[in-house]
This record gives structure tokens, C-alpha cells and sequence, in this order.
């Protein structure tokens, strides 16, 4: 049987050409190469499959030039015409899991050609694509690279193979939502009672209709009067005092800071910097008002279009930070910002 | 963060580049930004230019503010 033939993504980090700084670079085709992850790929398709061509490009620029790499990318994946299609995997890196989703489903839905991915369940990528895509679950950082790449691996060969896809559960990949029938070995009412004496018991038991999770917050009335309304800053980009005095983590954040504005009328590279992992930190660090607009509103408040800015504002660096931190800051900020007789809200995000 | 604020009774409006990311998220007033590392700003841009495409930036945030969504609202030009 012939080699099954993949063509692999990956982005500016994994193809060893380097850090934030590089995360702008466009996309290239390199035809005939094996790069980082996929040489681990290769290794363990043994003779079954092999790698024909690596795409890379840089996250940022993947991010903001969405429709027109996608156009580019699914041109060459179109002449290669490979058999699968593989992205990332891309762990907890939200941009490089965006970019992994969106081209794997493109390749799938426009080509019709199989694709996959592996991620990080929060990685905000896996809600997005995980129903035109299979996306299998992996740890949060590239210290889980070599559990991903066994597992994709398997799924990989199987899947190109022909061979039957089992459940979500069974196959380890993320629900999607898709309903198969079969027959089951108990009866429905036996199954429920069991589950509910196992509930009763405090005891582990699996739903089989898991409630789609739709966590949506209704949005507030307008501002009706913005000449008297008190506007407060709110950044997930990392923007602190000069020195990150609360030591806030550049990467998977544990806390968030408040720092104060109080005769702050710009933002200079000598007061405040970011603390951010997770994009090239030169233009927020040279002047952090691209990231947190104090100037201009402090311009606002003289001229009386808002009524005042907020004396306070609050930070953190939205980097692979967990859903359940990002939860509890918010959480924690909405109470102290109510408390200070906020109107409402810019939060800005890197 | 941008859904437990809102869910604090607090109008957001949420400044982002990738809009995407922001939807999935749950965010519902919605301004598109220039770019991950400068949402706000551009450095190639002179700094008197870069400013004013800034407060273009914020006033279009102002004006989500002071709008009636009744859901998720991507705040184009």
C-alpha cells in the first residue's frame, strides 16, 4: 500500500524560527521538509504515513490576516492534495489554536480533504472548531507534546486509514456533538435507576445527556449619559507599574493587579510596561497607552465627552491563563469597580 | 473576565483584535482592534496620527457603550 501522505501546520515557535518577535511572519510552504513536532510525527507513523510538506506561519500574523492566509494556504494544500491534514497540536497557545481550528476546518469543509488537530480544552480555538474538526485532547503546554503526538498519531493512521472512528470518549477526541444510534446492553430504565443510586451515593457516575453548557450573560442597558459617566480600564494585556510589583505571571496568570491613574495623563516607557508572555512586548513597553488608552481618555474627561476615567485600573496577562482564574478575577474586579460607583467598562484585550 | 464583569452589572465593551476569540468567549459589545500587540495603536504611524487613530478607537468604544445590544454586537465600521 502506498504511504499515506500528510501535510503538516505549524507556527513560527514549534518551526524553531523563533519567539514573539517572529509571531508576524507570513505564511511559507516548505515542501518536502519535516519540521519540530513533525518529525516526532514521522517517526511514529513508521512506514504507514509520511509528512510531504510543512506550512508555517506566525500566529499574529495567521490571526490578523485570517481570510487571506487561509485563501493561501488552502491553495497550496489543494496542489498537494495530501490524504490528511494535520495542525499544531497547539496545546494552551490561544492564537496558534485558533489558527490550527480554522485551518484544519477549511481544509475539511472547502477540500474536502481529512484534517485534525490537538489542543488544550480551554484553548478558545476547541469551542470554535471543535465541531468541524477533530480536535484531540491534549495537556495545556508543550511539556505534554510527546502524550499529544502519540495520541494523534494513532488517530492520524486510523482516521486516513478508513478504518471506524469510535466515540469522543473512546477515540479521545472532543465532542461534536454528533448522535450515533446503538443498542445498549442495559435498558434505559435500569440505566437511569443505577445512575441515580450512584448520585444518591455521592458516587461517580457519567451523564448521557450532557447538557450543552451555553454560559451567556445578558448585556447590560446603555450608557444613557456619558458626560457623567465614570469609565473604568480593564486589561487582560498585561499593562503594569514599571517593576510588576504583584509579580503578576507573564504566562497562565494566578492573580491580577490594581494600580492607580491618579494624576496619570499618558503612559511612558519610564512608568509602565507589560508584563505579558504572549505577544511581542516592544510597542506596549515603548508606550502602554497602545494598549490601554489612558491618554486619550484622559483627553475625553477635559473635554467632558465621558464624565470622569476611573482612578483605578485593573490588569492581567491573558495567557494561557485558566478559564477558572479569568473567572475569578472578573468576578472579583466587577465587585470592586460597582463598589466605586463605575458606569461601565473598556476592557481591552492583546 | 468580559462575561463576569457584565455579569457584575457593568457595561463592557471589549477591545480586541482577534473578534473571533472575543464571540466565543461571550463578550457583547464588541470593537475590532488594530493588532495583538497593539491593539490601540500603530508604531508606524507618527505619534500625533497614531493618537488620533487611537481616539477613534475609543470613541467607537464610547458609542458601543451608549448602544442597546440585545446580544452578541461586532461594532464594524
Amino acid at each position: 500500500m502506498a504511504k499515506i501522505k500528510v501535510v503538516h501546520y505549524i507556527n513560527q515557535f514549534f518551526a524553531g524560527i523563533g519567539g514573539e518577535e517572529k509571531a508576524d511572519i507570513p505564511a511559507e510552504l516548505h515542501k518536502g521538509e519535516v519540521i519540530g513536532p513533525g518529525m516526532a510525527f514521522n517517526t511514529g507513523f513508521k512506514d504507514e504515513a509520511e509528512i510531504i510538506a510543512t506550512i508555517v506561519c506566525g500566529d499574529s500574523y495567521f490571526n490578523e490576516n485570517i481570510e487571506a492566509v487561509k485563501a493561501e494556504i488552502l491553495g497550496w494544500v489543494k496542489d498537494l492534495a495530501p490524504d490528511l491534514f494535520i495542525a499544531g497540536p497547539a496545546f494552551n497557545a490561544g492564537r496558534y489554536g485558533v489558527a490550527c481550528g480554522t485551518i484544519a476546518a477549511a481544509v475539511q469543509e472547502e477540500l474536502g480533504i481529512k484534517s485534525m488537530t490537538g489542543m488544550y480544552v480551554e484553548n478558545p480555538g476547541a469551542d470554535m472548531y471543535k465541531d468541524k474538526t477533530y480536535i484531540l485532547q491534549t495537556k495545556d503546554s508543550a511539556a505534554g507534546m510527546r502524550d499529544a503526538v502519540k495520541k494523534m498519531t494513532a488517530f492520524a493512521l486510523k482516521y486516513a486509514k478508513g478504518e471506524k472512528i469510535g466515540a469522543s470518549c473512546q477515540d479521545g477526541y472532543m465532542n461534536q456533538g454528533v448522535r450515533v444510534n446503538f443498542f445498549e446492553k442495559e435498558r434505559g430504565s435500569k440505566r437511569a435507576v443505577d445512575m441515580l443510586l450512584k448520585k444518591l451515593a455521592d458516587e461517580p457516575f457519567t451523564t448521557e445527556y450532557p447538557m450543552p453548557d451555553f454560559d451567556r450573560v445578558e448585556p447590560n442597558p446603555a450608557v444613557k449619559d456619558m458626560a457623567h459617566a465614570k469609565i473604568a480600564l480593564v486589561t487582560s494585556g498585561g499593562i503594569v507599574v514599571k517593576g510588576n510589583p504583584d509579580h503578576i505571571e507573564s504566562s497562565s496568570a494566578s492573580r491580577f493587579g490594581e494600580y492607580s491613574l491618579e494624576g496619570v495623563y499618558d503612559l511612558d516607557e519610564n512608568t509602565f510596561e507589560t508584563a505579558h508572555g504572549g505577544y511581542d512586548p516592544v510597542y506596549a513597553n515603548q508606550d502602554a497607552d497602545r494598549v490601554l488608552p489612558v491618554d486619550v481618555l484622559r483627553d475625553l474627561e477635559k473635554e467632558g465627552v465621558i464624565g470622569k476615567l476611573h482612578e483605578k485600573y485593573y490588569a492581567t496577562v491573558g495567557n494561557g491563563t485558566s478559564v477558572a482564574n479569568a473567572k475569578g478575577f472578573g468576578a472579583e474586579i466587577g465587585k470592586r469597580l460597582v463598589a466605586d460607583g463605575v458606569d461601565a467598562v473598556i476592557l481591552t484585550s492583546t | 473576565m468580559v462575561k463576569e464583569l457584565e455579569r457584575a452589572g457593568l457595561p463592557v465593551v471589549h477591545v480586541c483584535t482577534v473578534t473571533p476569540i472575543s464571540l466565543t468567549v461571550g463578550a457583547n459589545r464588541i470593537v475590532p482592534a488594530i493588532a495583538i500587540p497593539h491593539p490601540l495603536g500603530n508604531p508606524a504611524l507618527d505619534k500625533d496620527e497614531e493618537k488620533a487613530l487611537r481616539r477613534k478607537l475609543v470613541l467607537k468604544a464610547l458609542k458601543a457603550l451608549q448602544t442597546e445590544v440585545d446580544g452578541q454586537k461586532v461594532f464594524e465600521d
